[in-house]
């Protein structure tokens, strides 16, 4: 099983933990990555506020360099996924539209037919590899243990772009992968709203009212901690929960957050360290020791 | 075919604590939510209260949370959210104060809507019908499609948290009068949504189109309506500091400039933000998880960065 590799800025920049973790699970998993070495930055949305074509150019660039690789596209972060999978659902959708992009990536002896699949490696892990399958690569029962979903929007919406329809299962696909461990998944409203994260530089106050309120709500639901395949998210919730917590009288920081692959990775026996669940702001020692006594 | 129905009840006459009944009802094939708890109400519980109208998704009435988001009942049949009989939950919209069962007070809503000035503002009296062309109002079919439901405002995330803001019903209807070709107030409406409570607090999270019966895709219009503020001049937000920071990092990088744009948007001007950000860094430092000084950058970055000047030349020259 070969895929395109399309990081993101974020697993390159300030959450290098999720890179790392990233590969020593596809390794397991079976999975061979090429990365698109050339590709840009997505834009996340904010690009497309201010130039939309420029952002489709660019996505659709990253598009037919996976094309000419002859390979479907494997993401590892929410925002990216749904940025890509709207640019291609635009254009797929536009013949015209499409044209008029092609004639920018002539420029560069590039074209984009129309073919390339995007994936979150969430949806591979149940799409392409299978829950059974995937159990049998985990040497940990979690069961015991209680996390919570956080998917980030661009995951969840736009339902129609993101291929919903076809496969309805992407909808709960973080509670199925997180109970395919043995572990509970936490019942709480917050799992498929908004981090914060796009508004943190903008109006910080609200941001923060929504870290505290979704960590706080998922702690009180017994979460033991919150597993989220958005780097995006994971920023607001794991680097500034104990200001929101504390500003919004939700308690101490107490929740730690971890990136899907370092949760497939604890249940696959892999050290916690090497996954990096040290590296994150909100203290993880806690968690780490019983998850070890798990092992013991 | 039996319709099982759970549906949070609430009646402040007799309690302020709110709880779940399950009804089962039996409704023809094709039927709607709305025609199932209509006949709930006219044979099993007269006491379960809820709003309607049209019953054809033109009134707006009928808005409520179906297994948690928004939807006019009336345009949701049975079938399509219980394919296999599964039990549908139904609650009164989120972000709105609860009367009585399913039935939300919209006080807040319309008076948002008052907020905007919904109505075409000129300098002049109209002597006659005041026409637009076909081809200039085009652009607003979407957008006036909008029947005032409330459903994105229920499942607005940043209402969630602060309810001063305008919100997506409000900000789609102020978008409706900028983008009016006979409006002459588009500056002066843009400069005052340009403010706090205004359009650079939605979070783009894509609930309101997700959920809006319409199509009204109201974050695009607020999105729109970012873009021009800023060409009308309205730049001193972060917001505006945001967006440029952003673009200029992929003309020069092809990528992300985590470390610049945190800055900039603050503000290098802004020491209590500053100082803030720079507790937040030392804390990532000591876990070895800063961003580099200088972004990873793509292969052939050039070509990256050439495509990011010549398109951003275009949209100038179309302005």
């Amino acid at each position: 099983m070969k895929f395109a590799f399309y990081p993101g800025c974020v697993a390159r920049g300030a959450a290098p933990e999720l890179y790392k973790s990233t590969m020593m699970v596809v390794d397991k998993l079976g999975i061979e990555l090429e990365e698109i070495e050339k590709a840009a930055c997505t834009g996340a949305g904010v690009l497309q506020e201010k130039n939309q074509k420029l952002g489709d150019v660019l996505n659709v660039r990253t598009l037919a360099l996976a094309e000419q690789m002859d390979l479907p596209i494997m993401t590892i972060c929410s925002t990216c996924q749904g940025v890509i999978s709207q640019a291609n659902h635009r254009v797929v959708n536009d013949q015209e539209y499409l044209d008029e992009i092609n004639e920018e990536l002539a420029k560069e002896d590039l074209h984009y037919s129309g073919k390339t699949e995007v994936k979150h490696l969430l949806w591979i892990l149940l799409e392409d590899i299978g829950v059974e399958p995937l159990q049998k690569m985990f040497n940990i029962d979690l069961s015991g243990f209680n996390f919570a979903p956080f998917y980030g929007c661009y995951l969840i919406r736009p339902s129609d772009a993101l291929g919903m329809t076809k496969n309805p299962k992407r909808k709960h696909s973080l509670d199925i992968v997180i109970e395919s461990t043995g572990a509970q998944s936490t019942d709480y409203a917050g799992k498929t709203r908004c981090c914060g994260f796009p508004i943190l530089l903008i109006n910080q106050k609200n941001s923060l009212k929504m870290v505290a309120k979704h960590t706080g709500d998922a702690k009180d639901s017994g979460a033991d901690a919150m597993v989220t395949p958005c780097p995006l998210c994971h920023l607001n919730l794991d680097g500034y929960q104990a200001k929101a917590r504390k500003q919004n009288k939700r308690g101490k920081a107490d929740l730690p957050i971890l990136h899907l692959p370092q949760l497939i990775g604890m249940a696959m026996g892999l050290d916690p360290k090497e996954l990096g669940i040290n590296k994150h702001l909100v203290s993880t020692a806690n968690f780490i020791k019983s998850l070890k006594s798990k092992v013991a | 075919m039996e319709a099982l129905i759970k549906v949070k009840r609430y009646n402040p006459e007799e309690s302020e604590d709110t709880y779940f009944q399950d009804y089962s009802v039996d409704v023809a094939e094709d039927s709607t939510i709305l025609d199932s708890l209509i006949k709930i109400r006219e044979e099993q519980d007269g006491t379960l209260s809820l709003r309607c109208s049209c019953r054809a998704s033109i009134c707006g009435s009928c808005s409520m949370r179906v297994n948690g988001s928004a939807k006019l009942v009336c345009k949701t049949r049975v079938k399509e959210i219980s394919p296999d009989g599964e039990i549908i939950t139904v609650e009164p919209m989120g972000n709105f104060k609860v009367i009585k069962d399913l039935v939300t007070e919209m006080d807040s809503f319309w008076s948002k809507m008052k907020s905007i000035d919904p109505y075409v503002k000129t300098s002049f009296e109209p002597e006659a019908e005041h026409i637009a062309s076909n081809e200039s109002m085009t652009h607003l079919l979407g957008v006036m499609n909008c029947i005032m439901c409330g459903a994105c405002v229920s499942e607005c995330t940043a209402l969630e948290v602060d309810s001063t803001f305008t919100g997506p019903a409000a900000l789609a209807k102020a978008y409706r009068f900028v983008a009016d070709p006979r409006d002459e107030e588009a500056n002066s409406r843009l400069g005052k949504l340009n403010e706090n409570t205004g359009v650079w607090d939605c979070t783009r999270c894509l609930a309101c189109v997700e959920v809006c019966p319409k199509d009204v895709a109201p974050m695009e219009r607020i999105v729109k309506m970012r873009d021009l503020a800023i060409e009308e001049g309205y730049t001193n937000t972060s917001g505006y500091r945001h967006t440029e920071s952003f673009n200029d990092s992929i003309k020069k990088h092809g990528r992300l400039d985590e470390t610049r744009l945190a800055l900039e948007s603050t503000g290098l001007l802004n020491i209590t933000g500053l100082i803030d950000l720079a507790k937040i860094g030392i804390k990532s430092l000591f876990r070895g998880k800063l961003p580099p000084i200088l972004p990873h950058r793509p292969k052939d970055m050039k070509k990256v960065t050439s495509i990011a000047e010549r398109l951003d030349n275009q949209g100038k020259e179309e302005e």
